[in-house]
């Protein structure tokens, strides 16, 4: 036995000492320096067609959400494939699932680049997700279109941000709650990166508008117990309450809030997360009459979006509702398609290059791309939930809002970043 | 423990030793294999698999090495440890604040990047400025877990905690712990966790040669505790521990304490995981909560059931294996890959309770069971 540990020792110190050889031998670059070379990957256009990625939960707690983001972009590649495609190149979708984990977004997004060499990826809906990838991203000097309202403060070189950012959505809800005279608001949100920041924003816009924040509260995603918070609402003596929580949280939330006796009338909730897809979940009879800030919504006037509605329907069922990150989606595909047509080459630099004043008869309207922030010009509107379960129009901004992601426009934002 | 215990010699629960083969072949056969495990491992993978191929398998060969600590704990002591990802956590969190430090040094900033974002802005809280120093978030990644584990195994063992209790208890931890994560973020960066890594103590990690560099540090740790745990497998100790797994109530009426023998098994797996923390960080550039919740933490202990718990080597490639299959059939059945994996375990666990390990015992007992009823048909 003694024999026996004695040659183990001794293999492994000969080992550790190969590792440590091996280790030092081998030292690429240290940090700071360029390593511009260092992108082995690259897009493959050789063929007749070339890979775009899609890149979304299609199982775990975002499924519900992911899922229809999905299929709207499947949705845009057929119509795409259907015209032509993209430099005569028909555009083959490679799935992958981001499995609502966000160091498997961060592998996926990965294999797809390096091993399905695409040309470009569409998806993803969290920002700790985004967050997750936006290195891979910019590693491998690939694009991500992002297709979800978010919080803003971000700008990587190689992602094209295609939902809202916050000048689009939360300040043009808060200019509206303004104009309504509620200025004295709750904040409920579910506990992670967008809740927050977005709360953060809210407290700097009210200081500088004379509004007052009464009361903030989070609750952990997933999260189903809100007696408490609902109890401390309706006694803060708010005028509106500013939601910001997510997924099935919501179905808790309202349902406690109705119980409560509060509703649409005695103290309005604007939420910025509950789109069709999640009134439909949540149940009409409890969001009737309830506010929501997005930039699209199903019912949404126009040619485009009544086409976009039918296709959608006419593929995934009859009773299908569209949503925001679902239009978003569908206009990134056609926007990247308009880019590379533009350019000439699906080479990024030259994609990057193309992507400003492009612009697509979104079914939310005419988008543009703003090269600067790599963010689109949207319109801000703000919607109430109907008794048939789909959401109209109250008031929108009236033209396409200029993209600012860092809020350097406004004042009261300046402490922010 | 200088005296001979009348345990070493009566223990029935050795693993069989299931043929009796030549001598000299059976001196040689764990050495051989480790070498041969060594080889593939260092030689032969990174010459064929490709960069990307090659820091998936560093991923593997970490969740390898908490799973050499579950094989410990769990397949030697008993103790069915639930809430391993606290302590992969605690190293993967070290490990990626001094990481974060020094990237906002490269930068010429005194805050990491989310911070900024997030963050009250001014100053950086207490607790993160230690870990500007390398020695001491080297050592934090592992003696931080040993630390905890040690505190909490104190109480919990001496009160006599054990089997669903002891459980429930670790993932209540795990739990708590990933929830106060989130909940900091302008200190932890909340639910995104720690991301967007640059260097490695000086290298950058976006050089495919650096990231290669970085494999080979998991696998040569991956071996080196590989080792140990054998060693302490066959040492006096291991004995100990299996006999407390079998039979605490008796080990404890022949003058041990199992508290403590428990104690020291549940430590250094805390330890390994903490370790294999601080190794992930680096080769995925990614540490979040949600690869310390409830779930991750019974992935960790999924790997060693299907390799076979007790089984050092079938812990390790289970770990492996299982999360080779889920990157595999993932990327093969983007939407259904979820059903087959579950179908997988079930089918795994069902029929063969011992692990995949146990796949060559089970056979062989089948056709001996078999031989008779044929030649009897003969």
């Amino acid at each position: 036995m003694s024999g026996l540990s004695i040659s183990r020792r001794g293999l492994l110190t000969g080992l550790s000492v190969l590792g440590t050889s091996a280790a030092l031998g081998a030292c690429g670059a240290k940090t700071g320096s360029d390593t511009s070379s260092a992108s082995g990957a690259k897009a493959d256009t050789s063929g007749d067609t070339v890979k775009v990625g899609l890149l979304n939960s299609l199982s775990g707690t975002m499924a519900i959400s992911e899922v229809t983001v999905h299929n709207a972009l499947l949705l845009a590649v057929k119509e795409i494939n259907a015209a032509g495609g993209v430099l005569g190149k028909k555009l083959k979708p490679v799935s992958q699932d981001g499995a609502s984990d966000w160091p498997t977004f961060a592998e996926k997004a990965q294999t797809l680049i390096t091993e399905d060499r695409v040309v470009a990826t569409f998806g993803c809906w969290t920002s700790a997700s985004r967050k997750a990838v936006k290195p891979v991203f910019e590693r491998n000097k690939s694009l991500l279109f992002y297709p979800v309202q978010y919080e803003g403060l971000e700008q990587s070189p190689y992602i094209f941000y295609v939902g809202a950012t916050t000048n689009q959505q939360i300040v043009p809800a808060l200019d509206y709650l303004k104009k309504q005279g509620l200025t004295r608001l709750y904040l409920v949100g579910s506990d992670y990166v967008f809740p927050r920041t977005a709360n953060k924003e809210i407290r700097a816009y009210a200081k500088a508008n004379g509004m007052e924040v009464v009361g903030e509260d989070y609750a952990p995603l997933g999260s189903t117990e809100f007696s408490t918070i609902v109890n401390k609402v309706k006694d803060a003596g708010a005028d509106a309450v500013f939601n910001t929580l997510n997924g099935d949280s919501n179905v808790a939330f309202f349902k406690e809030y109705k119980s409560a006796g509060l509703g649409a009338k005695s103290l309005p909730v604007l939420s910025v997360s509950i789109a069709e897809e999640e009134v439909k979940s949540i149940g009409t009879q409890y969001l009737e009459g309830q506010l929501t800030a997005w930039n699209y919504y199903q019912t949404t006037p126009g040619a485009a979006n009544a086409a976009f509605v039918k296709a959608y329907q006419a593929a995934y069922g009859k009773d299908k509702p569209t949503s925001d990150p679902m239009e978003a989606a569908y206009t990134s595909v056609h926007l990247w398609a308009a880019m590379v047509e533009k350019a000439g080459s699906f080479d990024v630099d030259d994609v990057k290059a193309a992507a400003d004043g492009i612009t697509f008869d979104a079914p939310e309207g005419k988008v543009t791309v703003d090269g600067a922030t790599q963010h689109v010009h949207k319109t801000a509107r703000i919607g109430k939930v109907g008794a048939d379960g789909l959401i109209t129009e109250v008031w929108n901004s009236g033209a396409p809002i200029k993209p600012d992601p860092y809020l350097k426009g406004y004042d009261w934002a300046a402490g922010l970043s | 423990m200088t005296t001979t215990t009348p345990l070493a010699g009566k223990t029935a629960t050795k693993p069989p030793v299931t043929e009796p083969p030549a001598p000299f072949l059976e001196r040689f056969r764990v050495p051989g294999a480790f070498l041969l495990g060594a080889l593939l491992l260092l030689g032969i993978a990174p010459l064929v698999l490709s960069d990307f191929r090659l820091s998936l398998l560093a991923k593997y060969l970490c969740y390898a090495i908490v799973a050499v600590g579950v094989s410990l704990a769990w397949g030697r002591g008993g103790l069915l440890v639930l809430g391993q990802g606290v302590f992969f956590g605690l190293g993967g969190y070290a490990m990626a604040m001094h990481l974060k430090l020094a990237d906002a040094a490269v930068t010429g900033q005194t805050l990491p990047d989310f911070m900024q974002l997030y963050g009250t802005g001014d100053a950086l809280p207490w607790w993160w400025k230690p870990f500007a120093d390398p020695v001491f978030a080297l050592a934090a990644t592992v003696l931080l877990p040993m630390a905890v584990a040690a505190l909490l195994g104190f109480f919990v063992f001496r009160r006599r905690v054990k089997g669903a209790y002891f459980a429930i208890l670790s993932q209540a931890l795990a739990a708590a712990f990933a929830i106060w994560l989130v909940g900091q973020q302008a200190n932890t960066g909340g639910t995104n966790g720690l991301t967007d890594i640059q260097g490695f103590f000086g290298y950058a990690l976006d050089d495919p040669v650096n990231q290669r560099m970085v494999y080979v540090v998991v696998a040569a740790v991956l071996l080196v505790l590989m080792a140990a745990a054998r060693q302490l497998f066959v040492s006096r100790y291991g004995e100990l521990l299996v006999a407390v797994r079998d039979s605490e109530e008796r080990v404890r009426f022949l003058g041990y304490d199992p508290a403590n023998v428990k104690l020291v098994a549940y430590v250094v797996a805390a330890g390994m995981a903490g370790l294999a923390g601080a190794l992930f960080v680096p080769a995925v550039g990614i540490i979040s909560p949600a690869l310390i919740g409830v779930v991750p933490s019974i992935g960790f202990v999924i790997g060693a059931a299907v390799g076979g718990r007790a089984s050092l080597l079938g812990a390790v490639l289970g770990a492996i294996a299982v999360a080779w299959t889920q990157s595999t059939l993932s990327d093969a059945y983007p939407a259904a890959w979820t059903y087959l994996q579950g179908l997988l375990f079930v089918v795994a666990v069902g029929f063969l309770p011992g692990g995949l390990a146990s796949l060559v015992t089970v056979l062989r007992r089948k056709r001996r069971t078999h031989n008779p009823a044929t030649e009897g048909a003969a």
